[in-house]
């Protein structure tokens, strides 16, 4: 997994709420048997017309803005448990979802994926809508090991909860597995016990 | 100290846990289907890993499946390579599949509680987030991501944080024509979608206790659509009662039953949240929008208010706020997915329509749970009355539920369907999705319209 420090980047705003892995990512594009490839199909009925062509008004069209951050109303990530979503939105480039309020499956695979879910509290998340509303090229700077999310022009700040251990593997590129794997003789523990 | 259910199965299956962190959650029952497992098979390859414990993973094809003749090689590609590619995993890997043309093929969630492999007190996961259908037999069940069905398969083991307690009770007497979907579907649409998350439901009440097998698995099914982890309902002889004589329940079931019958919440024990509602207040409903929340009874008139995600929802299934649903044309009506293709369900749909027509403007379609399902129904002659209603009986498979198969609803279209996701182009891209009861699909697939199906029943 890619290790995460800090990010200082543009953001993409997503003003919706609700919004479901069904749109992040279409049912009909899950046939795949790798996990390269899903940014294509990232949010594709959004994105694209039925023939394909861009849809001008959806906002990842929109050139003004672009970054390794995602902004999005509540409840984002709702739906099914497919980690595909997670894997289009690493793989279009994003690596941080600012929210303030993640499904938790979605949770979940994002941090299982290096792309780290940050939670704000609602009146943060309006501030930076706004910020980038007045200004596209606003930067925000997440700080992991400080957990801390700064909207550049105002300074504004706020820290954000991670669970100390899910914290430790992002910084250190660690994944549940190889814990799990060094867990084998008290798996075999447990089971003998029971 | 007084504990719920839920605390009683998963401190018994905490193997570890990390200092602030997560818990190691060791596994029982490990589901997987076509979709969400070639990464993590492949990922194993990788690391030149076996799957751990071979026999507690259970494999079945339904998402992709076709749902007319089976036993035909899969005409579209892709879908073709996901299906070989598991059996493939299988073999390798030393699993038991239930694939297509094996007499207990079917969704996965039907096919684990018919099979009696699902349990009360047990810890079963799947890469799915509808996973938590098993709960209803008193089990922890629930949906992971592709990274965790890599870790169980390599270790039986998953990290997780445990979730919080909600306490969901529904008292007294269901009236005519309202079915356990009505209740979740009640459920869901006072709470919300978001309502649940971080929580894991356990349903209580006289109305829960009264209710069937599978129509608390209906129940349990839907309890991610309010962004719950899981629900569980404490097992009974109603339970006892669904297993006995399955195939893969314990031999010494008698012995198995007297542990069971200890799974329950204690009195004194504390939720850290917990609702009430009364059985009496649900009527048959049906939603008009884009999220399963976004549902009102039949009698009611979709709700008048300036909000953003209304507005959207509306534009795309093209109704309008105040609006009425009685009497809206509709084109399609599903009956199948995991929350309502069971022989109930089936029973429910085709005692209304037995000796009607399908309204001509309609397609039906009648998609079983899974092969026993479809054994069963033929076997009561269920498809007898399908046919005589100008309706027919599919084979099993995930279907128009996701439409990831050619079971998809136009862009436009309108369908009444049983499952349980109306997302924008859940069912197909443009296709408006209106979730309800089998009983109102059945009532919808006669008169071509939404009806309240009350006006049908004597
Ligand atoms: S029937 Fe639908 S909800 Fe159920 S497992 Fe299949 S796709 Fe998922």
């Amino acid at each position: 997994m890619e290790k995460f420090t800090t990010i200082n980047s543009q953001a993409v705003p997503l003003n919706m709420e609700d919004v479901d892995t069904d749109q992040i990512i279409p049912a009909r594009f899950l046939k795949a048997t790798t996990r390269e490839g899903f940014g294509d199909n990232l949010f594709r009925d959004w994105r694209f017309n039925a023939d394909n062509s861009l849809k001008e008004n959806f906002v990842l069209n929109n050139k003004t803005y672009n970054g390794k951050i995602l902004v999005v109303g509540k409840n984002f990530g709702c739906g099914s448990s497919r980690e595909h979503a997670a894997w289009s939105i690493f793989d279009y480039g994003f690596r941080v979802v600012v929210s303030s309020f993640f499904a938790d499956i979605f949770r979940n695979n994002a941090l299982n994926n290096g792309l780290l879910p940050v939670v704000v509290s609602p009146e943060f998340l309006q501030k930076i809508f706004k910020e980038i509303e007045k200004n596209p090229s606003t930067k925000i700077q997440v700080d992991l090991e400080n957990q801390t999310i700064t909207i550049e022009t105002t300074q504004e700040k706020e820290t954000f909860d991670i669970n100390p251990y899910k914290k430790t593997c992002l910084i250190n590129g660690y994944d549940d597995f190889d814990y799990l794997m060094s867990m084998k003789d008290k798996i075999e523990a447990f089971e003998a016990s029971r | 100290m007084a504990t719920t259910l839920f605390d009683k199965i998963w401190d018994a299956h905490v193997v570890q846990a990390i200092e602030n962190g997560p818990q190691v959650l060791y596994i029982d029952k490990h589901f997987i289907h076509e979709v969400t497992t070639p990464q993590a098979f492949a990922g194993l390859d990788k690391r030149g890993l076996k799957v751990a414990r071979p026999k507690q993973t259970i494999a079945t094809a339904d998402h992709n499946v076709p749902t007319k003749n089976q036993l035909e090689p899969i005409k579209e590609a892709l879908s073709r390579k996901q299906v070989e590619a598991l059996i493939a995993n299988c073999q390798n890997h030393n699993i038991e599949l239930f694939g297509l043309g094996h007499p207990f093929q079917g969704i996965v969630h039907v096919i684990g509680p018919e099979l009696g492999i699902t349990q009360p007190g047990i810890t079963i996961v799947c890469g799915d987030s509808h996973t938590s259908t098993h709960g209803a037999f008193g089990a922890i069940a629930f949906g992971i991501g592709t990274s965790e069905v890599e870790q169980v398969l390599a270790t039986q083991c998953i990290l997780q944080t445990k979730p919080k307690k909600m306490r969901i009770n529904v008292e007294g007497v269901l009236g005519k024509g309202v079915t356990s979907k009505d209740i979740i579907l009640y459920i869901i649409s006072k709470i919300s979608t978001s309502g649940g998350t971080g929580y894991f439901v356990e349903y209580a009440g006289s109305a829960i206790r009264s209710l069937s097998m599978e129509a608390r698995m209906t129940i349990c099914n839907m309890s991610i659509e309010m962004g719950a982890r899981g629900g569980i309902i404490a097992p009974d002889e109603i339970t006892f009662d669904y297993l006995r004589g399955r195939k893969f329940v314990p031999e010494n079931f008698d012995d198995a039953v007297a542990k069971w019958q200890l799974l329950k919440t204690d009195d004194d024990a504390v939720f850290d949240k917990e609702y009430h509602f009364d059985a009496a207040d649900i009527a048959p409903m049906v939603t008009y929008g884009t999220n399963p929340a976004m549902g009102i009874k039949i009698t009611d008139t979709i709700p008048n208010n300036d909000d953003a995600g209304l507005e959207k929802a509306l534009q795309y299934m093209d109704f309008q706020k105040g609006q009425s649903l009685i009497g809206k044309n509709i084109d399609y009506v599903f009956l199948g997915s995991c929350t309502n293709s069971r022989m109930e369900d089936l029973r429910q749909f085709c005692a209304l329509v037995k000796g009607k027509q399908k309204a001509e403007n309609v397609t039906v379609w009648v998609v079983p749970g899974s092969k026993q399902v479809e054994k069963q129904a033929i076997a009561e002659g269920l498809d007898k009355i399908l046919i005589d209603a100008g309706m027919e009986l599919r084979e099993p498979g995930c279907s128009a539920c996701l439409g990831m198969n050619e079971d998809k609803i136009p862009a436009g279209k309108y369908c009444i369907s049983t499952s349980n996701r109306n997302f924008e182009g859940r069912q197909g891209q443009g296709a408006r999705t209106l979730l309800a009861s089998p009983l109102m699909a059945a009532a919808a697939a006669v008169t071509g319209k939404i009806t309240d199906v009350r006006e049908l029943l004597d």
